[in-house]
């Protein structure tokens, strides 16, 4: 039994397919920022349930990211979804600053949107 | 269980009227070849090149690389769940036609990349510029979607190894490899005084391009498992995947898994190898507790004195691997842990998404933003534009003479974290 979610999303692809199911958050935001704000999430005692770094496609090589947290906002931090969204951050700020996200041509865009959203709904559903 | 690996050496891939194996020599009808790997409605077209090794030739982007193999006594038939029935198997012998392979390329996503060189910078990366290739390239419908066209490129690269496998079939091999591993209580009591060891084989399981499939069950859906180590050598888990090609396992890298060869290797003299315990890398957090409980439980259950763990991909793996790691050496079980990095173009960035002061042995396969010009070849097989727009590229990353800058991510294999590869660290 999974927990009811919530999914924060830039990709618009994850919003139109998800919403209605599980609650979205879309913000056309960057993708460190999608992060961010997971984190507050988190600060509010949300727990992460899907990884933040999912897939294989780098944090400097997409600019889609969807990540699940509990819609149920719990008591205490959970400790274990801080550190892993803080190591995200870390590592997608520290991959960025390495390489820059490159400006890509529509149909990989397209391809980018399907694989985040491929694989928070293979998460999710 | 008991597998005898029979390896016909190829030395060289030609095409010719008849398929057969002659003084080490594959020869290859094309026709034929291509009646055997149609008739998926998905495809519109498939055609056949070769590519040996020294040629100027690229191939792009690479879907998978499989080994034809060919079972001659036992149990199932290669590639169980796929090709043959789920039949276990891993036991009898097996014919492998050493030196050859079959690589597929078909644009699936418009940022693919999965390069091998044949010569060049860029063939010093990559495994599979020192294999005999048969390379299918396929080209999908219009409008089929990315799901489907993965699975039909995959399907006609099974099919090829199998088809070309079966040239070996009543060949005399060049050298027989004898494999075994007892059932548990056995294989304890042969070699009692030595510590015993389990692998933990974690598998890429995210979704589109991230899965791998074992007898046929995408993995995303397994709950971790003893495997024996022959079963592997039979086909029994292949690749979905082809994102960030540096670190994913194509088939032909399971089928010839490093880890445990070398494992095989050192049976009965260092330690006792008890076998294989795969488990997944799922994106569901909840996934990830319950699959390192369970392998960690299972490593334990067996008896293990020590583990080697590899994980597949970075990022969200990586935290399997630390979750694994520490449930593991929690049970009073030391670890070795096998992976590579993304530490930056000069290799001072942490590594790793995640960490553990317990991963205290661990053996690096490289460093995948490691930066790489390669040349541009004479001739290319698959889609030359696809290096423009490659992941681990840079915008515009084919220069216009055909040369490519990029990190060593975009190339098939460089950094395999399971050690199939050629990269090397040397003090001095």
């Amino acid at each position: 039994m999974k927990e009811k979610p919530i999914v924060i999303t830039n990709n618009p692809l994850t919003k139109s397919s998800l919403d209605g199911r599980f609650d979205v958050i879309y913000k056309e935001v960057d993708l460190v920022d999608v992060l961010i704000v997971v984190r507050d999430y988190i600060h509010k005692g949300h727990k992460l349930l899907t990884h933040p770094l999912m897939g294989s496609i780098k944090p400097n090589q997409t600019p889609y990211k969807s990540v699940a947290i509990s819609k149920k906002n719990y008591m205490d931090i959970d400790i274990m979804s801080l550190e892993i969204i803080e190591n995200s951050i870390l590592k997608a700020k520290a991959m960025l600053d390495n390489k820059k996200l490159p400006q890509w041509p529509k149909d990989a865009l397209e391809d980018f949107s399907l694989i985040d959203y491929d694989l928070i709904k293979n998460a999710l559903i | 269980m008991r597998l005898e690996l029979g390896k016909i050496f190829i030395k060289d891939v030609q095409f010719s009227n008849q398929t057969k194996v002659e003084n080490g020599i594959l020869y290859v009808n094309k026709e034929e070849l291509i009646k055997e790997v149609s008739g998926d409605e998905r495809l519109k077209s498939i055609d056949v090149e070769l590519a040996r090794p020294g040629e100027e030739v690229r191939i792009i982007p690479v879907k998978d690389v499989i080994e034809p193999r060919v079972k001659v006594e036992g149990k199932g038939g290669i590639f169980p769940g796929f090709i043959s029935k789920v039949d276990t198997v891993g036991s009898g012998r097996t014919h492998v036609l050493k030196g050859a392979a079959v690589v597929t390329t078909g644009k699936i996503v418009g940022f693919q990349e999965g390069i091998i060189d044949m010569s060049g910078e860029g063939a010093k990366y990559t495994p599979f510029s020192k294999t005999n290739n048969v390379v299918l390239i396929c080209e999908p419908v219009d409008n089929l979607p990315q799901h489907e066209h993965e699975e039909a490129v995959r399907m006609v690269g099974f099919k090829a190894a199998t088809y070309l496998g079966k040239a070996g079939m009543n060949v005399e091999p060049d050298e027989v490899k004898v494999y075994e591993t007892l059932p548990l209580l056995e294989q304890v009591k042969m070699y009692p005084e030595l510590p015993k060891v389990v692998y933990v084989y974690m598998l890429q399981s995210q979704g589109l391009l991230h899965d791998t499939y074992v007898y046929g069950v995408d993995a995303k859906k397994i709950i971790p498992t003893f495997i024996y180590p022959t079963e592997v050598f039979d086909g029994a888990i292949v690749s979905g995947n082809c994102v960030s090609a540096c670190d994913k396992n194509p088939t032909y890298v399971h089928m010839n898994h490093p880890i445990i060869e070398d494992l095989y290797e050192r049976h009965g003299k260092d330690f006792n190898f008890l076998g294989c315990v795969i488990t997944n890398e799922n994106v569901y957090l909840a996934d990830k507790e319950r699959s390192s409980n369970y392998t960690a439980k299972l490593v334990e259950f067996l008896g293990a004195d020590a583990a080697i763990i590899s994980e597949e991909g970075f990022g969200n793996p990586d935290a399997d691997l630390v979750m694994n790691c520490n449930k593991i050496e929690e049970k009073g079980i030391k670890t070795v842990l096998v992976t590579d990095e993304y530490a930056g173009r000069d290799g001072a960035s942490q590594s790793l998404a995640d960490s553990t002061p317990k991963g205290n042995a661990v053996v690096t396969a490289g460093n995948a933003n490691e930066v790489v010009v390669l040349p541009p070849m004479k001739k290319v097989i698959g889609h030359a534009e696809a290096a423009n727009v490659i992941a681990g590229g840079f915008s515009g990353s084919l220069r216009e003479d055909g040369s490519i800058e990029a990190e060593i991510q975009v190339i098939t294999g460089a950094t395999s974290e399971v050690g199939f590869g050629y990269l090397t660290a040397k003090g001095f």
